[in-house]
């Protein structure tokens, strides 16, 4: 008697512990993880200030580059 | 086009659109990817940016070789260079996102394999030119390899990974990697419109200023 009371008991842990798995699955599968709270609460335009201002570094680089090269054809040319 | 200013302008605003779109746009939500989702932008624009380049680079070859005119060979193997400097940067961005959607740097995913394959086809191309001294003959030959590393660039970075099975989208004969279930429309848009044609206006931008470096170097040795 004890036996069956044991495996009955174990039968319903069983039950209830894949009952959970299966809610977690399929929260999972529904909402899928994106980082709203980063974009909700405005930080995510500290990361594009950043971004933007390497950009503009870069691209005054490359037009001073330009610029450079311009210079040495013309003297070139003469 | 050499010289003019307004398509450098139009890749300045281009590039700043993708960079603000690029992390503000929406994007969908996808298990595994998450928000990494938003390297479509940069690490698949560099793909497209290289098939650019080396496409170009194939063009000046042809045109070389019909006319033996040595502006032609500058600019292909300019072309070429920035080709093999995106296809690179290609592939290290893409071993970055791998590490954290895939579990590993690198998988041996059959795209993975032929786009290390096409690049040292062509860093071979930079080899054979750099061992000949003769001007005409380094041209020509290194015109002839280079129609020669474009026939391949297609069977091992487009039809093979096509063929079988691959961690990247469009294996299997599936149809392209841009159909609905991969990206959506507000994705197309960032990344057709702004990204792609940003970063490839980018590296013509850099190729003709190694280009005009080029010219002026030629110059300064026939005067000498």
């Amino acid at each position: 008697m004890p036996r069956k009371i044991y495996n009955l008991l174990l039968m319903m842990a069983g039950l209830a512990f894949s009952l959970t798995c299966n809610a977690q699955d399929s929260v999972a599968s529904k909402k899928v993880e994106m980082a709203d709270a980063f974009r909700a609460n405005g930080k995510i335009f500290v990361v594009i200030a950043v971004l933007i201002t390497i950009l503009f570094g870069l691209m005054l680089y490359m037009i001073r580059l330009d610029r450079k090269i311009g210079k040495l054809e013309k003297e070139n040319k003469k | 086009m050499l010289r003019q200013n307004w398509w450098k302008i139009l890749c300045v605003i281009l590039l700043l659109y993708t960079f603000t779109a690029g992390f503000l746009g929406g994007v969908p939500a996808k298990p595994i990817l998450n928000e990494t989702i938003r390297n479509l932008y940069f690490h698949v624009a560099m793909w497209f940016g290289m098939m650019i380049f080396l496409i170009t680079s194939v063009v000046y070859a042809v045109k070389y070789l019909r006319t033996t005119n040595p502006v032609f060979d500058i600019y292909s193997v300019e072309y070429a260079k920035t080709g093999i400097a995106f296809g690179v940067l290609g592939l290290l961005t893409g071993s970055i996102w791998a590490r954290y959607t895939w579990g590993d740097f690198w998988s041996n995913d059959p795209k993975q394999l032929g786009a290390a394959i096409a690049l040292l086809i062509y860093f071979a191309y930079l080899v054979l030119r750099n061992s000949m001294t003769d001007i005409d003959k380094r041209a020509s030959i290194s015109a002839v390899y280079n129609i020669f590393a474009f026939a391949m660039l297609f069977p091992t970075i487009w039809i093979i990974p096509r063929m079988v099975e691959s961690l990247h989208p469009g294996g299997m004969g599936n149809p392209a990697s841009f159909s609905e279930k991969d990206i959506d429309s507000r994705m197309r848009i960032i990344f057709w419109f702004a990204a792609v044609p940003g970063w490839t206006l980018f590296g013509t931008w850099i190729t003709t200023l190694f280009i005009r470096v080029k010219f002026l170097m030629e110059k300064k040795l026939s005067n000498a």
